[in-house]
């Protein structure tokens, strides 16, 4: 944690820590704070007077259909994505690490969509999906399927999950590919000449090798779909239609700013807060783990 | 490869290349739409060839906007802005995780681990879960509208402190010895021996968080509500909200294409670079 050989200067390091520590109180602890302490209280929003009301914010939120509604939306739409983007970007590394020739090629066409804002990959896809000048929709309504979005909120949600997906699939292929090359060449070897094809390989003992790499994906993936997609679905749905595609994260923004319920959407911070700390406490318990794999 | 299986290999390669098309077509039908004028747009689907409005459209929006029916100003603007928010944002958030975590590392004072553990929850809490209070925090500091307001509350930075944290800790204690014996202080030591040792960090370090800046959408939204201080990322949102009734989604691709070059650039150019800092920043 620290070096053997350090510097003695008394006032040196509390100015080179100042900085970091100014902007993580002023911004970070203190915002906090007052999300905690508002999601207590219930104040009009006009200001006036702030009441104490102890948990009410909180079961007034877990009681409200509307909440509730958001939680399933959001839980549908992380574990698609998630679960989409793993498995698309897994085969995608399967294949990439199987050729030899070009496999660095097809690496730098597959990662740039990680560069790609959330938003924008919304509008692209939107774009693709509009219901009157996007191509799918064109093929989509001319073999017989009502496509719009705008109005279907089935549709919705599987355009932003679809956007959120090609968004994500490179950052996990890279680190499935990474996974992959790390696994020793002789392992591989000793199974196929005990006679394991290359389906059986996979399943016995590459598969499990990247368990750990699998493991961490999907903590951060759903870290992603949770708090990394607001973009998309305020640049495309904006929540609806209906609040069908409304998850946590914009229905916090959505009660704060427009709604203007300033403990209710206080009482969502701390809520996502705790998820947030949960999946961070996750991610390092298990990655002190990997450390020692 | 263990043996030599042709037809797999064959069906790799046809897996990727389906896999590249995928990833490929939607930015193939966002410059196509980009190259056509309205009236194409308007009659019918949109079209999978080029069309002949390329240096057109982009010289209207990047010149003089999307005209009157939206409130957005020229994408050149924006994309200044964008530049702007995204470099403050790398340059700062190096800057001051790498002096923290030297500070963190190199001294013993009281309340380091404190300090330590402050920067730590930073990790916890992304501006998502806390835009209320942090929007009035701003708000109260005069600092909307600014370039000030877009860029500081973005700059600390967990992620930054940890990964020069764990990079101090590798560097050799026989470096440090030595340059105290001739004489080095902490400054010093610093500046010629630290600093030039974590070019490599350093670099990975921009190339992620000059995308992380580039990419912000929600922060932008709330803290500028003054057009010149409009990012293109967020700008695009508020032309696509109005896009239905003006219907210029020509233009609207065009400035889609431009938002997403700067960023999509840096990561193809500074591949190594990239690799390096998205796997070291999760570490």
């Amino acid at each position: 944690m620290i070096k053997r050989v350090i510097f003695r200067t008394r006032l040196l390091p509390y100015l080179l820590v100042a900085p970091q520590i100014a902007i993580t109180l002023v911004f970070f602890i203190w915002p906090a704070a007052q999300a905690v302490k508002q999601s207590v209280f219930i104040e009009g929003p006009f200001g006036g007077n702030a009441q104490f009301v102890w948990l009410e914010n909180f079961t007034a939120l877990f009681t409200d259909p509307n909440y509730l509604h958001s939680v399933r939306v959001t839980v549908v739409f992380s574990t698609a994505v998630t679960f989409f983007g793993l498995a698309i970007s897994l085969v995608l590394a399967v294949m990439a690490d199987r050729v030899i020739r070009g496999a660095s090629l097809y690496k730098a066409f597959l990662v740039w969509p990680y560069a790609v804002a959330p938003a924008v990959a919304g509008v692209l896809w939107g774009f693709m999906f509009n219901p009157s000048v996007g191509i799918f929709s064109y093929l989509l309504n001319r073999f017989g399927y009502e496509w719009n979005y705008v109005l279907n909120g089935g549709q919705a949600l599987f355009l932003v999950i679809a956007a959120a997906t090609w968004n994500q699939i490179s950052y996990n292929f890279l680190f499935f590919l990474a996974g992959l090359q790390s696994i020793p060449k002789s392992l591989i070897e000793a199974a196929a000449i005990d006679g394991a094809g290359p389906g059986r390989r996979f399943w016995t003992i590459i598969l499990p090798l990247l368990s750990p790499t699998a493991f961490f994906l999907l903590v951060v993936n759903v870290v992603h779909a949770f708090f990394q997609t607001f973009g998309i679905i305020h640049a495309v749905t904006q929540g609806g239609p209906a609040k069908a595609t409304e998850i946590l994260v914009f229905k916090v923004y959505n009660d704060g700013f427009r709604g203007l319920d300033l403990g209710g959407s206080a009482a969502q911070s701390v809520v996502l807060m705790a998820i947030v700390i949960g999946l961070t406490v996750i991610q390092f318990r298990y990655i002190e783990r990997r450390v020692h794999y | 490869m263990v043996e030599n299986r042709p037809w797999l290999t064959f069906a790799a390669h046809a897996v990727l290349v389906l896999g590249l098309l995928v990833v490929a077509f939607p930015v193939y039908m966002t410059f196509v739409a980009s190259t056509h004028d309205q009236a194409t747009m308007l009659s019918g689907p949109a079209p999978l060839l080029p069309g002949r409005y390329f240096a057109e459209n982009y010289s209207t929006v990047l010149f003089s906007g999307l005209g009157a029916s939206s409130s957005a100003p020229p994408v050149a603007l924006m994309m200044f802005n964008s530049l702007i928010m995204a470099l403050a944002i790398a340059l700062g958030k190096i800057a001051i995780s790498i002096i923290a975590a030297y500070a963190v590392v190199y001294f013993k004072f009281p309340f380091r681990m404190t300090f330590f553990w402050m920067i730590f929850i930073t990790l916890m809490l992304p501006v998502e879960v806390r835009i209320l209070p942090t929007y009035e925090v701003v708000a109260n500091l005069g600092l909307l509208n600014s370039y000030a307001g877009l860029t500081i509350p973005l700059i600390a930075s967990a992620t930054a402190t940890f990964l020069f944290r764990q990079f101090f800790l590798s560097v050799p204690d026989e470096l440090t010895e030595a340059a105290r014996i001739d004489g080095a202080g902490p400054l010093r030591f610093f500046r010629d021996v630290l600093l030039p040792l974590s070019r490599t960090s350093i670099a990975a370090l921009f190339v992620i968080q000059f995308i992380y800046g580039w990419n912000q959408y929600l922060w932008p939204l709330l803290v500028t509500t003054n057009e010149d201080y409009y990012t293109v990322v967020m700008g695009i949102s508020r032309m696509v909200n109005v896009v239905d009734a003006a219907a210029k989604w020509n233009l609207v691709m065009a400035v889609t294409l431009l938002a997403m070059i700067p960023p999509v650039v840096v990561v193809v150019f500074m591949q190594r670079q990239f690799v390096k800092g998205l796997v070291e920043t999760e570490k």
